[in-house]
């Protein structure tokens, strides 16, 4: 954002911009491995193309010439997508990802494509093909996951903004572990259109920044109706970016007793109330509220999840595209199945074959029936919630960036750090992450969850803390 | 042992839509393999359905033709399995909650009634690719080649039921799907040309002792090509069951494949290896919820159905029950028998006229009623011109066929060949005193009493004619000359 209005007063060219921040990108991109494929000669095509316009004068788009990462998952046309995995580790996409048409023609210049979890599945991207993404601010931990590389980037200055995909807390805990702001938006503000699907009923493409206000000027270009994506809402998109001045006085705070129990570390538990403490001796009330069911978000999301994940990967059988084991078979179902078996990592193929069964004959009511009714649940906690309150704030993640290899041969104590934020997703509420503090030099991270299509709220109370915070009252 | 057959089609039909069902891919055949593909009907990652409102338009059309309850509440479901053609993996069908439900088709039983054969479901789904192989089979070939313009092109899944009125018969299977054709063309949602395969089948079939009613197992004969090898299908598939039961057997409950060449059913999966299709809603697309006006005005549009206009051509033009069936067998030739019906003096007439000689001509072009060049109003004239005597039903031939040839107007014909009838008596007379010169013993016979010998004299006369002589006059004029009664 600030250098939205450097760019504007000619203090910066969009090429200095983008040479610094590829400057960041040798120094130390050895280093994090933010990134995937990184397209430095587009980057500066479509800096000196930004650099023209600014020349030109007129009415510009506040994205011109701002260098922005772009998670593995999306679509880019002409440019290598391979979504963290083998399967499509030289599939060239056809055509462009909604939202990242929409950041090109703000003008946004692309730094390059950013590591993740192997199709989205994991906390803390050590599923990738291209291997683990390391924490900027300590690199012998994890930046979490999946959009690990995205918040990597920004987070070291290897971007200045990025593109993120959130289907169980994506955005938001890798933001809180590398200690940038991220946003998830409401489901269906974003078009899923060219987002390589995991969980297509709780995949949402968000914003990564280093402030709130970075988060909604990103917003403003990626949200509305897209055509081609029908579970993409017909609403209005209000002008995010004016919410940020409108103050926290009267502002009804949640605080959910369940996020704040056992399993949480007590040192982040602190740094969380006291930013809530902070807001409400600034002028914003804290009312308790229960979200009861909560407990059950963990296994109704896997369920769901990996179901939806088993159908979707299903296209990925080396007939079309992406790998194929062509060589050593004698029929198509060996070709099949050695396609997948050997271009699918581990989590990958344990989440489709979770998936497999939970909606296989006899299970289904079991399962999948009950997830849902669980989802129902949990969702009407929210908006029994939300006739009390207009944000709720809870922690991101239970524990502080983990090391890595930790948790990768434990896999429930992976799914485990997405406790606080794939309710979120069951029940399609937008939600932020930002800093607050630190403890032993890693960030901790704050969530704000706002009503459906109410990103405002969010960002108004984000903006709000943020200035708080920096002034240190 | 004698048995009753329980028969049950699960019909599938393409759509004519412009476009396919989930992208603006246009539906066309015979063009050039994948030219009509895109990111969404060639499954690439991160493409997205999008319905297409027209072909729910259509698949209400049919529910409302087939007399289902509509649902209000409807929702597309993914049906998993793998196979080169399909392109996501799995295909957006519809599961639960398919658009209609519960409707029947009636046909002419075996025994002559009025049988109301039960529908059980009408659902959308997207049709699959379609795979040339390098040899004759999938598993000999070297190479498959797989083709996408047929992807995601719209299918209407029609499936019977076999609790309500199940078809009892091959004849009676037979109607049932020629019904089935007539109406969907009728109603304009497919043409359902099955060498094209816009109309394909699986049979299902069981047989049950004579006056029971406990279903049997049944077995499944999968994607027949024609309606040939559909009543060769069903014909050996109930013979083959009844030896097994004749015999003290008991019928395996599988899947069976028609060879087209050997004429018999094998086996392709038992029950056992019945593939598990893990249905669940699909979560890219919204639950479909029809408004009670887009209904009712599907309803109110739909076009006069096979028979209503039997109904109608009846009691309107007094054409027997025979005849109308016939006339109105094809959407397009009841269009036509109307046409020409309002400009007609005797529809009755015009109706043996167009299915005895109209037919014949089309038959001999190998043409359709759609391509006929003689304009309905001329068609009528014609047939007017017969039964007002101004010209003999041979002329009138003669003058069809010119007319089907030249698309030229009766009169005009009439006047450039000369066919106007002898209408002079005299004329008339002086070709049947040179008839009755020729023929002296004939005329003696016809004289003595004997009158069958007259035709043989009008025959004679019209050929010196050259058919332009009126057979009543001629034999009006026989009877006066030879003052017999």
């Amino acid at each position: 954002m600030e250098l939205a209005k450097m760019l504007r007063r000619g203090d910066v060219s969009a090429r200095e911009i983008t040479q610094s921040v590829f400057k960041k990108i040798d120094e130390r991109e050895k280093s994090i491995n933010a990134f995937i494929t990184t397209t430095r000669e587009i980057a500066f095509k479509q800096a000196d193309l930004a650099d023209a316009k600014f020349r030109q004068g007129g009415d510009i788009p506040l994205l011109t010439g701002i260098p922005v990462a772009v998670k593995d998952l999306l679509c880019t046309k002409g440019i290598k997508t391979t979504c963290g995995s083998r399967i499509l580790e030289d599939f060239v996409p056809t055509y462009n990802a909604t939202a990242y048409q929409n950041i090109l023609d703000a003008g946004a210049v692309l730094v390059g494509k950013t590591n993740m979890d192997e199709f989205g599945m994991g906390s803390s991207t050590e599923n990738s093909i291209a291997g683990p993404t390391r924490n900027p601010h300590d690199l012998e931990r994890v930046a979490g996951g999946s959009s690990g590389g995205s918040a990597a980037a920004v987070s070291s200055g290897e971007s200045i903004l990025a593109l993120g995909t959130d289907t169980g807390g994506s955005i938001r805990q890798p933001s809180a572990f590398c200690g940038v702001t991220g946003i998830k938006p409401t489901y269906g503000r974003v078009s899923r259109y060219g987002l390589v699907a995991y969980a297509s009923s709780l995949d949402q493409i968000g914003a990564i920044g280093k402030t709130v206000a970075d988060c909604a000027m990103m917003l403003n270009v990626i949200s509305g109706h897209d055509k081609l994506d029908t579970t993409s809402a017909n609403v209005k998109t209000p002008d995010f970016l004016k919410a940020l001045t409108q103050g926290i006085d009267g502002v009804r705070i949640g605080i959910p007793e369940e996020f704040f129990t056992e399993g949480l570390d007590p040192q982040i538990k602190e740094k969380v109330l006291d930013a809530v403490h902070l807001l409400e001796k600034n002028g914003a009330f804290v009312v308790p509220i229960n979200l009861p069911h909560s407990p059950y978000a963990i296994s109704a999301y896997y369920l769901i999840a990996t179901a939806e994940a088993s159908s979707n990967l299903a296209r990925f059988d080396g007939v079309k595209y992406g790998f194929r084991n062509a060589g050593d078979i004698t029929d198509c179902m060996e070709m099949y199945l050695k396609t997948r078996t050997k271009g699918f990592g581990m989590e990958v193929k344990r989440r489709i074959m979770l998936g497999t069964y939970v909606l296989s004959a006899g299970y289904y009511d079991a399962y999948y029936l009950k997830a849902q009714k669980a989802r129902k649940l949990i969702k009407g906690d929210f908006d029994e919630a939300f006739k009390k309150v207009d944000c709720i704030m809870t922690p991101v993640t239970p524990c502080l960036p983990f090391a890595l290899g930790e948790k990768m041969t434990d896999p429930l104590q992976m799914y485990l750090v997405d406790i606080y934020t794939v309710s979120l997703n069951l029940a399609g509420l937008p939600g932020m992450s930002l800093p607050c503090s630190k403890i032993n030099d890693l960030p901790v991270g704050l969530q704000i969850v706002g009503k459906p299509f109410d990103e405002e709220m969010i960002l108004r109370v984000g903006a709000a803390y943020e200035r708080l915070a920096a002034a240190g009252r | 042992m004698e048995y009753d057959a329980v028969i049950c089609f699960e019909t599938h039909v393409e759509l004519k839509t412009e476009t396919k069902l989930f992208c603006n891919c246009r539906v066309a055949y015979d063009i050039p393999p994948n030219t009509e593909i895109c990111p969404v009907c060639t499954g690439q990652p991160g493409a997205l359905p999008v319905l297409n409102k027209k072909a729910v338009e259509y698949a209400i059309s049919a529910g409302v033709a087939l007399d289902c309850t509509i649902n209000r509440r409807s929702r597309f479901a993914r049906k998993n399995y793998f196979y080169p053609d399909l392109p996501k993996g799995y295909q957006i069908s519809q599961y639960e909650l398919p658009f209609c439900e519960n409707g029947y088709l009636e046909i002419t039983g075996d025994d002559g009634k009025p049988y109301p054969v039960g529908i059980k479901r009408i659902h959308l789904e997207e049709d699959a690719g379609k795979l040339v192989h390098s040899s004759d089979s999938f598993d000999d070939a070297d190479y498959s080649l797989v083709d996408y313009n047929r992807s995601s092109i719209p299918l209407l899944e029609i499936v019977g039921d076999h609790e309500r009125n199940p078809l009892r018969s091959v004849q009676e299977a037979r109607a049932y799907l020629e019904k089935l054709r007539q109406i969907l063309r009728y109603i304009g949602v497919s043409d359902c040309k099955m060498e094209k395969g816009q109309l394909r089948c699986d049979v299902n079939l069981s047989l049950r002792p004579k006056g029971t009613i406990e279903f049997s197992n049944r077995t499944e004969v999968k994607n027949m090509s024609s309606f040939r090898f559909m009543m060769e299908a069903l014909e050996y598939e109930m013979k083959r069951q009844a030896e097994i039961l004749d015999s003290g057997g008991t019928i395996e409950q599988e899947t069976l494949h028609f060879d087209e060449i050997k004429r018999i059913t094998r086996p392709m999966r038992s029950k056992e290896d019945a593939p598990d299709y893990r249905y669940f809603p699909d979560p890219d697309l919204l639950e479909v919820n029809l408004e009670d006006e887009f209904i009712t005005d599907i309803k109110s549009a739909l076009p006069e159905l096979p028979h209503q206009r039997v109904k109608r051509i009846m009691d309107e033009y007094a054409i027997p029950r025979d005849d109308a069936l016939i006339l109105t067998k094809e959407r397009a030739v009841s269009d036509y028998f109307t046409a020409c019906a309002s400009h007609c003096e005797d529809p009755r007439k015009l109706s043996h006229w167009i299915i005895k000689e109209l037919f014949k001509l089309l038959k001999e072009a190998s043409s359709a009623i759609a391509e006929c060049p003689i304009e309905p109003k001329n068609c009528a004239e014609l047939v007017n011109l017969v039964s007002r005597g101004k010209v003999t039903p041979g002329i009138g031939r003669e003058i069809l066929e010119e007319m089907f040839k030249s698309g030229e107007e009766p009169e005009a014909i009439i006047h450039k060949k000369g066919l106007k009838p002898i209408q002079n008596e005299d004329q008339l007379e002086a070709f049947l005193d040179d008839v009755m010169n020729e023929n002296p013993k004939v005329v003696s016979q016809i004289k003595e009493g004997n009158l069958k010998p007259i035709d043989f004299l009008v025959g004679q006369v019209m050929r010196k004619t050259r058919g332009k002589a009126d057979p009543k006059s001629v034999i009006k004029l026989i009877h006066r000359k030879l003052e017999v009664p």
